[in-house]
């Protein structure tokens, strides 16, 4: 039954906003400009579709590293969030 | 005393249950006797009022702490119930359990290997007193699981199924569960099992849900009150106790005397109904317990619950001193920065003034006057001063007529003088519901006569205020901090502009857009004499210039609302009686009907001031000096207009009536015509209907087709005779000028009074309602045609058919059914919106989104990090006002073109 199910890419609907992952140098400059831990950045779990799809390209993907969305947003046009990852 | 205060921040709270020895050894007093005070009015020992639980009376002393009446904290007491109770607020979890656990040896009805794989998560988590969604899952599923088992896997016994029987009664295969039964049996229930249950075991024992002990709560949280005729009447929760005591007294003689079952059964059914009504006074399926009057009593949940509740009326609601409230009327002579306060308000509210070497002389000016200075003009007394005694503890003394004058002599700095407010004073003013920040602006003082508050009535809209008897709230700053607070923050003229829609949100109301219209349109000629009249209100240079006629000097209108504009402003746009129907195609400036507004160098050239110009949320020349210049620059033009427009219309006079809509004889024929005509044009599609040959439009059956043509050949024609009515509505008509210039009502008003009232509709179609296949009695079964469905054909002047008049009112109270439901219901969404978002906070430098623990919400304010307040509409940047300022005429042709 599940099989048969088609597996989709989630990342190729349109309502899914981009998600890149981003290097350590970058996450080091990102908090420095927010002025923030860590912590206090908003989470997505390990086990989200979209860190599934990414995990395809850079291999496994452990908790702790900053996910960086581009959404399409009403008000400005482009809005980019970042999202840190955490266990499941 | 700050910063000796230990601030730490709360971790978490852990719940638990209170076991029976626990309430037994928290207990100052066994309560036996069902009563309160003997025939002197001294407490009764072992009463609900014994001395051991607190005392309420001054001069006794408690008898646990020894305390007096403010010192002893109270405390409980307890009641040793005959027969055990199940507690109301705990029947789903005992059904829980019932349920999941085994009927003779109490295991849970699970073998131990399919337990204990969840004992490593659920240990993690329940033992430390936390829920999360797995482990809550895990223990629903457990439950679950083990309540279908009808065979015990530990010993064998046979299981039956457990229903509820609201709100307290537990059955077994339909035979009655006793809580003594269901005690004895969670009693059984190992404690190593009790984890699988959701239940921590250090914490609570399944069977401290049926109550063996009841605590009676100390006499601070149930005081007697003592009404002035000497009369004592006891708290709800002490009439309720006084039962509870009495059935059990019963109870347990009656079991000791060997009463018959069915006895003893009734009287532990009653103790159980009175338990249960003693936490919960509204639970469903039983009746309320009542006072003797008749009242509902208010027991524990009652007292917690809701909007008049604990929570929400007295530790999220907070009540204050400084504070006056009265009715609202408007005073146009105010800046709309001012609010007007009545002198006997202004005596009573005071501002805290520090006395300093160099304001010692004026205080004590102050102070000499007293609580009540006499005299015509208004001068601010004093009603106390706090001086610091030599301990550094504040006195406050009060300060009366006979004593004012030693205490003005008294007077020394680092003393505070609480002077009654004068005129300068800042003041937050507030109307409810407070759906917005403009809700609550800060207003500067001005006392007067009378007993209303006062305010200009460009400030109406923010405030949604009327003067149809509303009252508003007035509260006076008392902090240095404050006050700069709410003068750079909360000011009024800091709120010009909202930031639900990015424009202005203050601006003319009515008359004053009544009164430009009057100034402005078609610029008509004031005499000198009628314009120093007219500008006798406002602030300005010098007149203009002048225009000679025959002689004599006059005033054009356009001349004189242009002393009010800033001297470099330039703009142009269509005013509100442009609605397109006079003008093929626009020619701007050259417009006949005066309604292209051009602005040069701050002279208004052409065009009429209405709605579109100075109206509040559609001002575009209010919108444009609000963006470009200071708040005190838009403010004094909101001023200046609204005090030349009160001086053009009460120079010129203004008045409405119902002869404004009178139409001549012929007119009201044409309209009949076109009305008849209607009618046949709906009955040749009925007939059509009728024998089957009506098209059915795409995607529609015959019937909505039907509908929706009906409809149309109505409004079509009302609309058409509203135009013909029109026609002899012109621009010199009061009616039609409020109309048109948008200060109140509209042409289609007009014309419902002048002609035809039109389709009355619930639910947005034909009224269908009513009998079986008619809406009404007075039509036959299946009439499809206008009249038996709603239609309105007589005009409001005319006046209405019973027929119609009652359909009128159906489409009417759907109106006012519609507004009741939408108020509670996004009063309702605002109140969650508000607990979700009030300790949100945008940061400083770089417009973060951050909540209390600095957590980031939103990356940039609004995702664009823009003030939606200093906004366009919404829009960041006015790209029109800036081309037009940069490229000049050449922007301005260029779009004219069509470009
Ligand atoms: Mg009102
Ligand atoms: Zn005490
Ligand atoms: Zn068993
Ligand atoms: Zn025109």
């Amino acid at each position: 039954m599940v099989s048969k199910m088609r597996k989709i890419n989630v990342m190729e609907h349109e309502l899914v906003p981009e998600h890149h992952l981003i290097s350590e140098e970058e996450e080091k400059k990102l908090l420095q400009d927010l002025g923030t831990e860590k912590e206090s950045l908003p989470k997505i779990k390990r086990n989200d579709p979209a860190i599934k799809m990414l995990e395809r390209i850079y291999g496994p993907i452990r908790p702790g590293r900053v996910i960086k969305i581009i959404r399409k947003s009403p008000t400005s046009g482009k809005y980019i969030a970042y999202r840190v990852v955490t266990e499941e | 005393m700050m910063g000796d205060e230990i601030k730490k921040r709360i971790n978490s709270l852990n719940f638990a249950l209170l076991s029976p020895d626990e309430i037994r050894k928290m207990s100052a007093v066994k309560v036996t006797t069902a009563d309160t005070y003997d025939e002197d009015g001294f407490p009764l020992d072992r009463g609900l009022m014994d001395l051991h639980m607190g005392v309420i009376e001054p001069g006794l002393r408690c008898k646990t702490c020894n305390g007096k009446v403010d010192e002893c904290p109270g405390h409980f007491g307890h009641i040793e119930l005959a027969m055990p109770v199940i507690h109301v607020g705990f029947v789903k979890e005992i059904k829980d359990i019932l349920d999941a656990t085994c009927n003779s040896c109490g295991r849970i009805k699970m073998k131990d290997e399919e337990l204990e794989v969840y004992r490593p998560i659920l240990e993690k988590t329940i033992l430390n007193g936390e829920e999360t969604l797995e482990s809550t899952s895990i223990v629903n599923r457990i439950i679950d699981e083990a309540a279908q088992r009808t065979v015990c896997p530990h010993c064998g016994a046979e299981q039956y199924k457990i229903t509820l029987d609201k709100p307290t009664t537990f059955r077994e295969n339909g035979r009655k569960l006793s809580a003594k039964e269901i005690r004895e049996r969670f009693e059984r229930i190992p404690d190593k099992d009790l984890i699988f249950l959701g239940i921590n075991p250090n914490s609570a024992r399944p069977e401290w849900m049926i109550l063996t002990v009841l605590p009676v709560p100390p006499v601070n949280v149930r005081p007697t009150i003592t009404l002035e005729t000497g009369e004592r009447s006891e708290d709800d929760l002490t009439h309720k106790l006084v039962d509870i005591i009495r059935i059990n007294q019963r109870l347990r003689d009656s079991k000791d005397s060997g009463a018959p079952q069915l006895i003893i059964e009734d009287l532990w059914e009653l103790l159980q109904y009175h338990i249960t009504t003693y936490f919960d006074n509204q639970t469903s399926g039983l009746p309320p317990a009542r006072h003797r009057s008749g009242r509902p009593l208010k027991t524990l949940v009652q007292r917690l619950k809701g909007k008049e509740g604990r929570f929400r009326s007295n530790l999220s609601g907070k009540r204050v001193n400084f504070s006056a409230r009265t009715v609202i009327s408007p005073e146009p002579f105010l800046s709309i920065n001012e609010v007007g306060v009545p002198e006997e308000a202004a005596r009573e509210l005071t501002v805290p003034i520090p006395v300093t070497p160099f304001n010692i002389e004026k205080l004590r000016e102050i102070v000499r006057r007293g609580p009540n200075p006499k005299g015509e003009k208004y001068l601010p007394g004093a009603n106390y001063v706090i001086k610091q005694n030599e301990k550094g503890m504040r006195q406050r003394i009060l300060i009366m007529e006979k004593n004012a004058e030693e205490i003005a002599n008294k007077l020394e700095p680092g003393w505070i003088v609480e002077r009654q407010l004068m005129d300068g004073d800042v003041v937050l003013f507030n109307r409810q519901p407070s759906l917005h920040r403009m809700s609550m602006m800060a207003h500067r003082v001005r006392v007067m006569k009378h007993r209303t508050f006062r305010f200009n009535l460009a400030v109406c809209p923010p405030y949604n205020a009327d003067f149809d008897g509303d009252e508003m709230n007035l509260h006076v700053l008392q902090s240095e901090e404050a006050k700069a607070e709410a003068r750079i923050l909360m000011a009024v003229q800091e709120h010009i502009r909202s930031p639900r829609f990015g424009g202005p949100i203050i601006g003319g109301v009515h008359d004053h857009i009544t009164g430009m219209f009057m100034l402005t349109y078609m610029n008509p000629k004031f005499t000198k004499e009628e314009t120093l009249h007219i500008l006798s209100y406002v602030k300005y240079d010098k007149l203009p210039d002048p225009v000679i006629e025959n002689g004599k000097e006059y005033y054009r209108g356009k001349d004189i609302f242009s002393l009010i504009l800033p001297k470099d402003l330039n703009i142009e746009y269509k005013s509100k009686i442009c609605d397109g129907t006079g003008c093929k195609e626009c020619v701007f400036e050259k417009c006949p009907y005066d309604a292209y507004v051009m602005i040069k160098e701050g002279r208004l050239i052409t065009g009429t001031i209405d709605e579109k110009s100075i109206g509040a949320f559609k001002g575009i020349l209010l919108d444009k000096i609000s963006r470009d210049y200071p708040p005190d620059v838009a403010a004094q033009f909101i001023d200046n207009f609204t005090r030349l427009a009160v001086g053009v219309i009460s120079f010129r006079g203004f008045t409405t009536g119902i002869d404004d809509t009178d139409i001549p004889e012929e007119t009201k024929i044409q309209v009949d015509l076109i009305l008849n005509d209607a009618i046949e044009a709906t009955k040749t599609y009925i007939d059509a209907y009728q024998r089957g040959i009506l098209q059915p439009s795409p995607g529609k059956s015959p019937e909505e087709t039907l509908e929706d043509n009906i409809m149309r050949v109505l409004s079509d024609a009302q609309k058409k005779a509203g135009e013909i009515a029109s026609k002899h509505l012109g621009l010199e008509n009061p009616s039609v000028i409020m109309a048109r210039s948008g200060a109140r009502a509209s042409m289609l008003n007009l014309s419902q009074v002048a002609a035809n009232i039109g389709q009355q509709a619930v639910r947005g179609r034909r009224i269908n309602r009513g009998y079986l296949g008619r809406t009404l009695p007075h039509f036959r079964k299946g009439d499809l045609g206008a009249y038996a469905h709603g239609y309105v054909r007589s005009s409001y002047k005319k006046g209405l058919t019973p027929l119609e008049y009652f359909f009128h009112a159906m489409g009417g109270r759907e109106g006012l059914v519609d507004t009741a439901v939408r108020t509670s219901r996004s009063g309702y969404m605002q109140r969650r919106l508000i607990n979700a978002l009030e300790d949100l906070k945008v940061t400083d430098n770089d417009g973060i989104v951050i909540d209390t623990t600095d957590n980031i919400i939103q990356f940039k304010y609004g995702e664009d990090g823009i003030d939606p307040t200093r906004s366009k509409g919404g829009k960041p940047v006015d790209f029109d006002s800036i081309f037009q300022k940069v490229l000049g005429e050449r922007y301005l042709s260029a779009k004219r073109g069509g470009k």
